[in-house]
């Protein structure tokens, strides 16, 4: 099939950016959407231009590196898929396709289409862990049986990528899906429970410093993100952060 | 050169507990003024890193990725072994240990594997400790499965994304470091030398990937744990940005590399389906539990599927041919890895694939959906269940444990697993070899570390399903803080290490040079035009089968193709900014180097051995042939200012507690 694409090129982060076109022929239906990408990228090199920069590494839905704002949608259309899972079986011969970054106050775009999410990292560094130096000598991982639906619904908030389309998709740039999936996996789990109030209070603080937006409910991110993670993390978050600050000193 | 592995006298078991009591050790003042670079923040640097800024150390971590959360461990998907025993099926360290060394084919080190054996049990509690949410049964204890080459289930899981939760625990134990200030950690930065002064590893030079800039760091040790190099291959199920270039650095600068020819191609991934694919995916080995593989019996049937004439559902069992179970009936389904490949590579090679290339085979999930839908129905009491409704429940089951495995196949092929069998064919995946490491896990430059899957110690010629996350979480939290501490012992006096001296300087200017070559090259081809060449030549001729003919010209080819890429090669953009054809360019240089070493090891080694097949020695039932009399080494390769001149040193592998045996799993 052949399209047309429009890609936002933007050299750098103090650079204006914008949109440019690119006309693309010979694309096959089986080929990934940043197959496609190489295809073009190829191209360029070839023509000495500058290839569009982005984003990806595992092309399998895993790492959460891949992040194209694809015709108006996190990771394009289709749903429970990254950027690399999409196909271009998915469009249609003369389409054409607009590529753009994630865009938020806390992912700054570096070059084209690649930001940076690294105030993903401070929130977790901010308490998204337990406590426990390494030892090899903890209990005895049986010791202490967890209910399945608690398991379960703790391994469901674990399975977030940090790929960043809860925070590209919302209006208002908010990360809370992302931090209520890290804060609601702990608080399901004893082992999160010792330090569970810090925690939440420390993440959204975080959070808010980072400059991600409020949370106003829409429902959104939960659409869009890859990994089906539930808007329930985000009620039960709320739930932890009430706890945790009318309990604090 | 003379290789000593260092491993402690003594009884097996009690060797690692000895040399732990005896191993000297850095005190908390002195820790705090010693530096540990670690290099990849996979598990095994994750770990490695959290560990040891844990003790006091002041660590620097190094990843390639935007953050160190997206190392590939995290697309490992089975699950993770450990000697647990929780299901009471004869299972103990001995046995796990046992079961490696031959899955491994007589090929790795006693000591090491013991001791990975060992350390198994306390890995899942410290990650239990830790969060991570391992799958569990309704009485809330943890589940197991089984993976090839084993008889009991020891592997510990979560759903198919059990590489992805065991290195987000680590991560967070890495991110809590980072608060603290214990570990400053350098995302986007990429190792291109390791600086080596008076003989010891003392730091390394890292290219910032945003800015373009190269900088000095400097350390008293210097752990890689920088992963495999399966992307030699081009078509691998790596990611895309794994490379070898922090393993090749350290091997040019002195560290002998083990075992390279030593790769494993993993059975079950989904096929190659056109020349502009990037990558291969993975299908979990775990799926083997469930899923029994075929090929139709005849070929007129298998020629009819291939032009789409006739469908799998339409063979009766009869018109089947499940190869695996026919062939090795006490394994069937779950063979190791290597035995798995071949014989899907030779049922296809006599002409009975099943897809348009001739190259894939089925894994075929009926039987297990039906068996899971009878037992579900008969624990909930529906006796009278139409098979509509046994299938409905059993799909239920299958889709609890291998729901993202099947989702992943059917939006990449366009296929329901649910309905038809999978195509799958195998794929390169895990490199045994690596860095040479003693029994501290120290290369032959002192200072300088190799963990996980960037060490040769632990699988021999062939890893057994599971263990990669096991190795790389052992040497991670258990082994290197230890054993570096030993080493650590002697450098207490030392101070901090200027990036001003003449290695510094020296092994920087080596750096520029490659990036000013390849910006000024202006040549005709791009970096992925040699990378595919490259690929194919060591897919054909160092994959699952080699031979003296096709190795040597292999050798030719990629001589050739070196010297073309280095005339050839075009790569646009400056040096000062992101520029991640550059950063393709300086690895697929590296992995050329590489592929010529992989051939020559494959060469030398007249003898066929877990994931080495060499055509010439094989028994009549075409099984891998091993020499034990005159192979049972590793091959340590010394660099020599080129990989055709490199030297070959041999580590003897003397096996003192497990008898030494023809590899069964008939």
């Amino acid at each position: 099939m052949n399209l047309t694409l429009k890609i936002w090129r933007q050299s750098g982060p103090k650079d204006k950016g914008a949109m440019k076109t690119y006309p693309i022929q010979g694309v096959e239906a089986d080929m990934s959407f940043l197959e496609m990408m190489d295809m073009l990228n190829e191209q360029l090199v070839g023509k000495g231009e500058e290839p569009v920069v982005f984003d990806h590494d595992c092309r399998e839905g895993i790492c959460g590196s891949c992040s194209m704002y694809i015709n108006g949608e996190a990771h394009g259309p289709g749903r429970g898929i990254t950027t690399c899972q999409l196909h271009m079986r998915s469009f249609n011969d003369g389409d054409t396709i607009y590529i753009e970054p994630w865009r938020a106050k806390a992912f700054p775009v570096i070059k084209d289409l690649m930001v940076d999410r690294s105030s993903f990292d401070r929130v977790i560094a901010a308490g998204g862990y337990v406590s426990v130096n390494t030892s090899g000598n903890t209990l005895d991982a049986n010791a202490i049986p967890i209910p399945k639906e608690d398991a379960d619904k703790a391994f469901d908030a674990a399975t977030c990528i940090g790929c960043g389309a809860c925070v590209a998709t919302c209006k208002n740039s908010s990360a809370m899906l992302f931090v209520s999936a890290k804060v609601s996996q702990l608080a399901l789990l004893p082992q999160g429970q010792v330090e569970a109030a810090d925690r939440v209070l420390n993440m959204v603080h975080q959070m808010d410093l980072e400059g991600f937006g409020s949370c106003t409910n829409t429902g959104a991110c939960e659409v869009e993100c890859p990994k089906g993670i539930s808007l329930e993390n985000i009620a039960r978050m709320n739930r932890e952060f009430l706890t945790a600050a009318v309990s604090a000193d | 050169m003379k290789l000593d592995a260092r491993i402690p006298e003594g009884p097996i078991e009690n060797k690692w507990t000895k040399h732990k009591a005896e191993i000297r050790l850095v005190n908390p003042a002195n820790k705090r003024h010693i530096d540990v670079i670690v290099v990849g923040t996979g598990l095994a640097g994750a770990s490695a890193a959290a560990s040891m800024a844990e003790m006091g150390y002041n660590v620097k971590a190094f990843c390639f990725q935007d953050s160190p959360r997206r190392a590939h461990s995290i697309a490992a998907q089975g699950g993770i072994n450990a000697a647990k025993n929780y299901q009471n099926d004869g299972d103990s360290t001995y046995r796990l240990f046992y079961d490696t060394i031959k899955g491994g084919d007589y090929r790795s080190r006693e000591a090491n594997v013991y001791r990975l054996a060992e350390v198994s049990a306390s890995i899942i509690d410290q990650c239990v400790a830790q969060g991570v949410p391992f799958a569990r049964e309704y009485g809330g204890l943890l589940d197991n499965r089984s993976f090839g080459g084993v008889q009991v289930s020891r592997t510990f899981y979560a759903k198919g994304q059990t590489g992805q939760q065991l290195l987000l625990g680590a991560y967070s134990a890495l991110e809590r470091q980072i608060a603290k200030g214990k570990v400053k950690m350098y995302a986007r930065h990429e190792m291109l030398e390791l600086v080596v002064v008076e003989g010891k590893a003392r730091g390394i030079i890292a290219r910032n990937l945003i800015t373009g800039e190269l900088e000095r760091h400097s350390a008293h040790a210097v752990l890689l744990c920088s992963g495999g190099y399966g992307n030699v291959f081009f078509l691998s199920t790596n990611a895309m940005g794994s490379n070898v270039t922090a393993a090749w650095r350290a091997h040019k600068k002195g560290a002998l590399f083990a075992n390279p020819c030593f790769t494993q191609i993993h059975p079950t991934c989904i096929p190659v389906s056109g020349e502009l694919q990037s990558k291969l995916t993975l299908m979990s080995e775990s799926l083997r539990n469930d899923g029994r593989i075929w090929v139709p019996a005849k070929k007129e049937d298998a020629e009819a599927i291939r032009q789409g004439k006739l469908k799998p559902t339409q063979l009766t069992e009869e018109q089947r041919d499940y190869y695996l179970e026919r062939r090795y009936p006490s394994f069937g389904n779950l063979v190791p890895r290597d035995v798995a490949s071949r014989a899907a590579k030779e049922r296809c090679d006599a002409g009975l694939g099943v897809n348009a290339t001739g190259e894939a085979v089925y894994l075929d999930f009926s039987a297990a959906i039906e068996r899971y839908g009878k037992t579900e129905a008969n624990i909930r009491g529906l006796h009278s269940a139409s098979k509509e409704e046994i299938l409905k429940l059993g799909k239920d089951i299958v889709e609890a444990k291998y729901g993202n495995l099947f989702q992943m196949y059917e939006k990449i092929t366009d296929d329901n697993p649910y309905e038809t069998p999978m195509r799958i064919y195998p794929a390169v995946h895990y490199t045994m070899g690596g860095l040479w490491v003693d029994y501290n896990l120290m290369t032959t430059i002192p200072g300088c570390f190799a963990l996980g899957e960037a060490n040769f110690s632990d699988h021999g010629a062939n890893r057994l399903g599971a263990s990669a996350l096991m190795q790389g979480l052992a040497d991670g939290y258990f082994v290197a803080p230890y054993t570096v501490g030993d080493y650590l012992a002697d450098e207490i006096l030392t101070g901090t290490i200027s990036t001003d001296t003449d290695a510094f300087v020296q092994a920087e200017k080596e750096a520029q040079d490659r990036i000013d070559h390849l910006l000024n090259n202006k040549g005709s081809k791009t970096v992925d035009h040699f990378h595919k060449r490259l690929g194919k030549i060591m897919w054909n001729e160092c994959g699952m089968e080699r031979s003296v003919e096709g190795l040597t010209k292999a050798i030719a080819d990629i001589q050739a193709l070196r010297e073309e890429f280095y005339k050839e090669v075009r790569v646009p953009g400056k040096a000062e900014t992101v520029n991640p054809e550059l950063e393709k360019a300086l690895r697929v240089a590296d992995f050329i180097e590489l592929g010529e070493l992989m051939c020559r090891d494959a060469l030398e080694r007249n003898e066929s051995c877990g994931g080495h097949f060499r055509a010439e020695y094989q028994t009549p039932e075409g099984e891998a042939l091993r020499d034990d009399e005159n192979f049972t080494f590793v091959s340590a390769w010394e660099y020599n200012g080129d990989p055709s001149s490199a030297k070959l040193h041999k580590e003897d592998l003397n096996y003192q507690f497990v008898e030494v045996k023809t590899r069964s799993y008939k």
